[in-house]
């Protein structure tokens, strides 16, 4: 197992390390340069720019050092845009929000797919897995963009209840509408997912053979047919991950949450080429990183796979 | 008597069709249109589908108001008389700069089906190809192809997409290149894996025997025996594309101004229900949820039709 781990590992530097180089490149070949304004610098002026964010040294020399940057000091280098902020700066202000909400969006994905999944299909053709079929399917089509209007007009507008944007350092009202906005259509697609993996599972032999023993229905569904049923789920955890990921930009944005994600979108708008460079990297190796947890997951739950 | 003849006449009946059946063997594709068909939600969404497409296509002959031309008596108090109304004309209201919502809505609705039909064409192409290509010839070839699309999969696409909006500006070409270069991968690994299994089978080394070259038999031998996995994917890609291309124009990264699209009048609606322009983000969103809902339904139903295995 942990050679198997180790072994992941290995692939996931080497594709760490290509997405960082990938990135740079890009934004390197992009044409202009990030100081182009309308009224033209006089080119001293342009030149101790330059040279202060290092533009001035051939492409490679830039590149190692970024690298190096990045690999030793965890350091992304200033904002080109705004000069008192640099890339760590903002992560260590965002990055820990996003975090929160992120993780609770994700918790709650999993544990109110699941069980709806599960409840359908040990419920299968009653009122139940009607309804639990019924809303993943058409819920699937509300991506987080959907919702949070949505969720503004009627918890905010209507009914008052919650307050229909700012953090306020995490204070629950404040947290529920980002969750429901982000975990929705991934809870819906999980909850679909497990239903027809643990219908599967459970018309297979080993579980016939196991209420043949005689087994309450309990022990089987827990003790047997969870783990097989929860394989696929884990394989989809890693597109949801990235999902997630990628709609916390929009509820950065809608919310006002104060995460990274709005940095993100602003560095997009303002052409902020070093911020959008460190934060795509950042969602990156993120991701990377969580695909390489799911699989190992994957290899402890199926025995088939040998590391 | 008459009853007797009868009876010979049905029994003949009867048997002309038996004949009928053996003679029209049912293809592959005939099986497929019938199970479709007796899915009721598909052929449901198959009707609503036609319905936005008739709306895109005839919409524009009802409308009294060009997507471009500001209506300045009302653009004053949008809020208060902009609502939808059949009486000026301005069926779906107006937006918040005060043009004509139908018109918008129509023009959006038809740049996102667009976005969606020609991206999944292209991912599907290039998707299907490469991933024929790489199963068919194997090998190294196939595995140094193969890991470079595992590469580019644990990636996240939307940022890279939006990466190359940024880096080259923000046009509808380009939108379609980013798009178009993020979604083949998955296409190609299905289509690998299908390959795969054909590779070795008789047909195939029939050809190869034959002479035949190695292109000319995956375009002409393992492509056309890989359309019904295709034609899900794709069918199944479509909203998947409107759904990417939603999200980059709700963050304002995506179509431009004067173009709109979904997500864009999503995005639109959304920052105004502030001040009660509920119809702003209603009808927009109406627009999108039935284009995605009923193409889900349709991939659904065209999976279970074509693929009866995956049941």
């Amino acid at each position: 197992m942990l050679s198997y781990i180790l072994r992941r590992l290995l692939v996931a530097i080497p594709t760490l390390l290509l997405l960082v180089v990938l990135c740079f490149l890009l934004m390197h070949a992009a044409p202009g340069s990030p100081f182009n304004s309308e009224r033209a610098l006089p080119p001293q002026v342009l030149a101790n720019i330059e040279a202060k964010y290092g533009l001035d040294k051939p492409l490679p020399l830039q590149l190692w050092d970024y690298l190096v940057g990045v690999v030793t000091r965890f350091d992304f280098g200033p904002s080109f845009v705004y000069r008192d902020r640099t890339v760590n700066g903002i992560i260590a202000q965002g990055f820990p929000v996003t975090l929160t909400y992120g993780t609770i969006s994700f918790i709650v994905a999993v544990l109110v797919g699941v069980s709806l999944g599960v409840a359908a299909a040990l419920r299968q053709n009653t009122w139940i897995d009607y309804i639990a079929v019924g809303t993943s399917f058409s819920a699937q089509a509300l991506p987080n963009f959907v919702m949070a209007p949505i969720l503004v007009i009627v918890f905010t507008w209507k009914l008052g209840w919650l307050p229909g944007g700012g953090w306020n350092n995490g204070a629950w009202p404040y947290v529920v509408m980002p969750v429901i906005a982000l975990s929705t259509s991934f809870m819906a697609s999980i909850a679909r997912i497990t239903r027809s993996s643990m219908l599967e599972v459970l018309n297979s032999n080993f579980i016939r053979t196991a209420r043949a023993k005689g087994l309450p229905a309990r022990t089987i569904v827990w003790r047997h047919a969870m783990k097989p049923t929860m394989m696929p789920v884990v394989s989809y955890l890693g597109p949801a991950f990235v999902g997630m990921i990628t709609g916390s930009v929009v509820i950065d944005m809608y919310f006002s949450t104060g995460g990274i994600g709005l940095f993100y979108v602003n560095s997009a708008l303002n052409r902020d080429y070093s911020v959008m460079l460190g934060l795509t990297i950042l969602y990156g190796a993120l991701t990377i990183l969580f695909n390489l947890v799911t699989d190992v997951v994957y290899a402890w739950l199926d025995p088939k796979i040998r590391y | 008597m008459t009853q007797t003849v009868s009876r010979e006449d049905r029994t003949e009946r009867i048997a002309e069709t038996m004949t009928d059946a053996a003679i029209h063997g049912r293809s592959l594709w005939r099986d497929a249109l019938s199970r479709f068909l007796r899915n009721r939600a598909a052929v449901g969404a198959v009707i609503a589908l036609l319905l936005v497409l008739a709306f895109v296509l005839v919409g524009p002959a009802f409308a009294r108001f060009s997507n471009e031309e500001i209506d300045w008596a009302l653009m004053g108090d949008v809020a208060g008389q902009g609502g939808p109304s059949l009486a000026n004309g301005h069926y779906f209201g107006l937006d918040e700069l005060g043009r004509d919502l139908y018109a918008r809505t129509i023009q959006a609705t038809g740049t996102s089906l667009t976005v969606g039909i020609i991206g999944a064409a292209v991912a599907v192409i290039i998707g299907t190809l490469y991933g024929a290509f790489a199963g068919y010839v194997g090998g190294s070839t196939d595995n140094l192809m193969m890991r470079g699309v595992d590469i580019l999969l644990a990636v996240p696409s939307m940022f890279i997409i939006i990466l190359l909006l940024v880096m080259f500006g923000r046009s509808f070409s380009m939108l379609f290149v980013g798009i178009g270069a993020v979604s083949w991968l998955e296409m190609s690994r299905i289509v690998r894996g299908q390959t795969l299994s054909l590779r070795n089978r008789e047909f195939i080394e029939a050809a190869r025997a034959a002479g035949v070259g190695t292109m000319t038999i995956i375009l002409r031998h393992i492509v056309p025996n890989l359309m019904g996995v295709v034609v899900v994917y794709a069918t199944l890609l479509v909203p998947q594309i409107i759904l990417t291309e939603s999200f980059i124009s709700f963050l304002g990264l995506g179509v431009q101004e004067p173009a709109t699209s979904l997500g864009a009048l999503i995005s639109a609606g959304a920052a105004t229900i502030t001040f009660g322009t509920v119809w702003q983000l209603a009808f927009p969103l109406f627009f999108f949820l039935v284009t995605i809902v009923s193409l889900f339904f349709i991939g659904d139903g065209l999976r279970d039709a074509l693929d009866p295995k995956d049941r």
